[in-house]
């Protein structure tokens, strides 16, 4: 077997500062380092605020650079995605070899885990064999002392030729001696290349080396580097010489052939000779540097994993921490919202004094498109305090190492469906429980190393029950189920999972056949305990992604979905109508005032729309004001500004405030009452009421009629507002005061419409196709107009499927909606378990093979 | 039952016989397992009882699964030990020196595995 010579060749001579040289301004740093390493930590200690994240071209992983000062000069630091070598088999090696190959910064801070040397310096090893200047970060040095490791930093620095500096990450420690270490060989003079000795097929290095260097188009600093690759049989290395040598083909031959000669000598394949090597090497640098003065012990994380993932605690612990997040980031998250909620609806006031005023019965179209604008970003906003804790609570799952325990614990089930262990969290997110959200569900899914997983993960998570889905669910249970509200909504909450799980099984089999998949290979990290400024910078940094990425597009969208529900807009005649009651009710408004002297106020039209508007603004400031002096504070305003309003507006005891008061608000009522009917037909005759009208015969199957169909298409913009159309659409007669439960049922029950219809409905709802600011987010994350235009339809096409099936189905047998429903359950639960459990026929299951007695 | 009196130390050599039995050895060890790509009589890492400690002998598969496995530190020759099977029974963790490592049956499987001996420790390549 190959023996160690000498390690890495070149000359130990001590760096030495050139100091003729210019000065140089600015110097590119890149922070390499393998998975859990710290080396976010130690790139955010570097950079401070001054950093920024984008993504590479074609991949999801994140590019993170930034940029420091150090003695007047500039550092642009690159932070490389963790990566376990430089083989180019995941997307995180490929993109930091293309980053150190085009870009090749000034110096490589290798970070490395001080409790896992063995492990680490392979990395090491190649990004020297790569000529580049390496300083050694030897991150975690508290926890390494702990554990009672003791390490020889000058030995270990100079069997490296690197300057290895110890820090701690976590608490800054080492900080300046990093800086320092970079800066100085920052300006050292470039490094030859280390040569790592492959024993046994050094001779082979030798010769592909001499051919690349004999080509000045491949004799650069990395051609050593790139005769190990071409025996490592690696393909990015081989298309990047097929450009370039005239001879590639005979090279590549000769290559293959000095590879299988390898092979047949030493019955072992080159690469994992040369992979074997660097792992000796470490093994031989250690022994020299390196103690272990507990061997033998168990470590702290070993030990809380003997709890941890105990076979019968495990899945205890994950319930309560899945439950503890629920609560946390969702049931308290929305009783936050209620604080914030005010200073959205003040910003909307704000907006709506800024804008142009009402009119009577039209409004200027810049006026509610603003509105409409500032409703649907509000809507957004509303969400953001649950997705700061939410994101807080997920970076420190993290950041402590439990996450990878969940992927562990539940893996098995998931990968029954094709799904993979870190799927979990993005359901989670979604809302496995009644009440998430998709968006930071799909945003989540970026950690799964698995492709097909991954895109199946992503395509699922809108399954979930978001938040927006409950009040329909809520609304329809009230009018149909008043009796079997909790078990509707049991069945409901929990009938999204299965048919998830159902549906990840089907397109891994189907469509999701051809994706890669990622072996599940995975590094439980050592519990750590998590920074505050480390949780919070990640939570504000996903938050602000989210609210950048969705709220332009959700701009965009509304601006569409608005055009779509004004226009054409309301003819000529039924205008004149309108006009004509509003006309009336004006003329009732002046008779009631007739010798009361407020009249004098509104003497004018111009002067009784200003009125309406003042009354307007000042309701709805009303509804917001929080303490009874803010109420004060408003109705003092309102004196000052408009005394001859005060009188209609606020509660006078005199007969004549008090009648002025009443006419305001019988105008007032009259006059929403016009508007509310012309919105009706507005929006039934608007080109989405067309289209709602030109799917009947499609939805009919399902018994969905036209308004159904408006409100199922406009919750496309955004769920909630599935039922506010709802709202609109089924609309109360003059002088009636009735709910909207009350009002739709009736309605619904005259044209013939059950119970069987509500199943239909929830059935469709809850298989519905994602909201636009999900469907923005799988756009994102798979990089694919084509997955995102799928995400749209198969779930459209699934959900009319099932309900159209379902409702004729059920119709011709004569079965109620609770009946339904619970066939439908106890079908897809069927199905479920049907796939899930072990099948005899299939011998892929472990437990079911015959097992030994102990002999 | 598997049971940690399956566990015994009395090992054979190592010398890469490929019709070495898992119950010569007393080693945890299920049959009857027909998985195609890997020699179906060798002992696996998959078979392994948790508790127990084993060498690498060598590595099945190849691309991705295989790099990972390499990368870290699945070597020939290094000693590691399988702690646990997940609730439901797979994955497996186990723990290769100071680094800790879940995968899958399936995976593991692509480990062929021997009981840690003296002729294996001789080389020198097992862990600290």
């Amino acid at each position: 077997m190959s023996r160690l010579h000498p390690p890495l060749t070149p000359s130990k001579s001590k760096v030495t500062r050139m100091t003729d040289a210019p000065r140089r301004l600015s110097y590119g740093i890149a922070l390499a380092g393998q998975q859990n390493c710290g080396k976010s930590t130690l790139f955010n200690m570097l950079t401070g605020l001054r950093q920024h994240i984008a993504n590479y071209p074609g991949v999801t992983v994140d590019k993170k650079g930034g940029a420091y000062n150090y003695q007047g000069t500039t550092y642009n630091v690159t932070d490389l995605p963790g990566a376990y070598s430089l083989a180019a088999f995941s997307p995180e090696e490929l993109v930091s070899r293309k980053v150190l190959i085009t870009e090749r910064p000034d110096v490589v801070v290798n970070v490395i885990d001080a409790t896992n040397l063995r492990r680490s310096l392979p990395l090491t090893f190649q990004l020297l064999e790569m000529g580049f200047k390496v300083v050694v970060a030897l991150n975690m040095m508290d926890a390494a002392k702990r554990r009672g490791l003791e390490i020889d930093i000058s030995a270990l620095g100079q069997r490296l030729n690197s300057t290895v500096v110890p820090v701690v990450g976590r608490t800054g420690k080492g900080e300046a001696e990093l800086r320092a270490a970079i800066s100085d060989a920052a300006e050292a003079p470039a490094v030859p290349q280390a040569r790592l000795n492959y024993g046994p097929l050094e001779d082979a290095v030798a010769e592909l080396h001499s051919a690349l260097a004999g080509n000045e188009r491949t004799n650069d600093n990395l051609a050593r580097w790139r005769a190990v690759k071409l025996l490592e049989d690696d393909q990015e290395t081989a298309d990047w010489l097929a450009g370039r040598l005239p001879d590639a083909t005979a090279l590549f031959a000769r290559a293959r052939h000095m590879r299988d000669d390898f092979e047949n000598k030493h019955r072992l394949s080159a690469g994992d000779h040369i992979s074997a090597t660097r792992d000796r090497q470490a093994a031989e640098i250690l022994k020299h540097c390196f103690v272990d003065t507990k061997a033998g012990t168990v470590p702290v994380s070993e030990r809380i994993d003997r709890v941890v993932l105990n076979r019968i605690l495990a899945p205890l612990v994950l319930v309560a921490t899945v439950w503890a997040i629920y609560q946390l980031s969702i049931v308290q998250g929305y009783e936050l919202t209620k604080i914030t909620w005010p200073f959205l609806a003040g910003f909307r006031n704000m907006v709506a004094d800024v804008l142009p005023d009402a009119g009577f019965l039209f409004d200027p179209h810049i006026r509610s498109l603003g509105l409409w604008i500032v409703d649907s970003i509000n809507t957004l906003l509303n969400y953001v305090p649950i997705f700061l804790i939410l994101f807080a609570l997920i970076a420190i799952l993290e950041d402590s190492g439990y996450m990878a325990r969940i992927a562990f614990i539940l893996d098995r089930i998931l990968h029954r469906f094709g799904l993979h262990g870190q799927s979990t969290l993005p359901y989670i997110l979604g809302g496995v429980f009644a009440g998430g959200c998709a968006v930071p569900g799909v945003m989540a899914t970026k950690g799964i190393p698995d492709a097909r997983a991954r895109l199946a993960t992503i395509l699922t998570v809108p399954f979930m029950n978001c938040m927006a889905k409950i009040p329909l669910y809520t609304l329809l249970i009230n009018i149909y189920f008043p009796n079997e509200k909790g078990l509707m909504l049991f069945y409901l909450s929990t009938i999204t999972v299965i048919v998830a799980l159902l549906v990840a099984r089907l397109l891994t089999g189907t469509v999701l056949a051809k994706e890669q998949t990622a072996p599940f290979v995975m590094e439980l990290p050592s519990y750590h305990m998590p920074t505050i400024t480390g949780v919070l910078r990640r939570a504000f940094d996903r938050t602000w992604l989210y609210i950048k990425k969705v709220g332009t597009v959700v701009v965009a969208i509304a601006v569409v979905i608005y055009v779509l529900l004004q226009f054409p807009g309301v003819g000529a005649d039924a205008r004149e109508g309108y006009e004509t009651r509003a006309e009336a009710s004006v003329t009732q408004f002046y008779t009631a005032l007739e010798g009361n002297p407020h009249r004098e106020a509104v003497k004018d039209p111009a002067a009784l729309v200003q009125l309406i508007n003042v009354q307007a603004a000042y309701k709805a400031r009303r509804l917001n004001a929080s303490s009874k002096e803010a109420a004060r504070a408003l109705d003092d305003g309102i004196r000052t500004d408009y005394p001859q309003f005060a009188p209609f507006v606020l509660r006078d005891r005199t007969p004549e405030g008090k009648a002025a008061m009443r006419a305001l608000r019988n105008l007032a009522n009259e006059r929403n009452t016009i508007r509310r009917e012309m919105r009706k037909e507005r929006i039934e005759t608007s080109f989405l009421g067309h289209i709602g009208r030109g799917l009947e015969p499609v939805t009919q199957f399902a018994n969905f009629d036209w308004k159904i169909n408006i409100a199922l298409l406009s919750s496309f913009a955004a769920r909630e507002s599935s039922v506010a159309t709802l709202g609109v659409l089924f609309d109360q007669e003059e002088g009636e005061n009735a709910t909207l439960e009350e009002r739709m049922g009736s309605q619904q029950a005259s044209e013939g419409r059950t119970a069987l219809s509500a199943v239909a409905l929830m059935l469709f709802f809850a298989l519905y196709p994602p909201c636009l600011a999900t469907v923005i987010m799988v756009r994102v994350q798979t990089q694919s107009g084509g997955w995102m235009m799928f995400s749209i339809i198969f779930p459209t096409v699934l959900g009319l499927g099932v309900a159209s099936l379902v409702y004729t189905l059920a119709y011709s047998l004569g079965m109620t909606g609770m009946q339904t429903m619970t066939a439908v359950y106890l079908l897809a639960l069927g199905l479920l378990l049907l796939v899930a459990l072990p099948k005899p026929w299939l011998p892929d299951m472990p437990w079911q093979q015959p097992q030994e007695d102990s002999a | 039952m598997r049971g940690k009196n399956s566990i015994s130390t009395g090992g054979g050599t190592c010398t890469g016989d490929r019709d070495r039995k898992g119950s010569r050895f007393g080693f945890g060890f299920r049959w009857g397992r027909s998985k195609l790509r890997t020699a179906s009589d060798a002992l696996t890492l998959s078979d392994v009882v948790p508790g127990t400690d084993c060498t690498i002998h060598r590595l099945y598969g190849h691309g991705p699964a295989r790099q990972r496995l390499l990368d870290l530190g699945f070597q020939p020759g290094r000693t590691l030990r399988v702690l646990r099977n997940a609730p439901l029974n797979d994955p497996i963790e186990v723990q290769l020196g100071d680094t800790f490592i879940a995968l899958r049956r399936q995976e593991a499987e692509h480990v062929e595995v021997a009981p840690p001996s003296d002729t294996q420790q001789k080389q020198g390549d097992t862990d600290d």
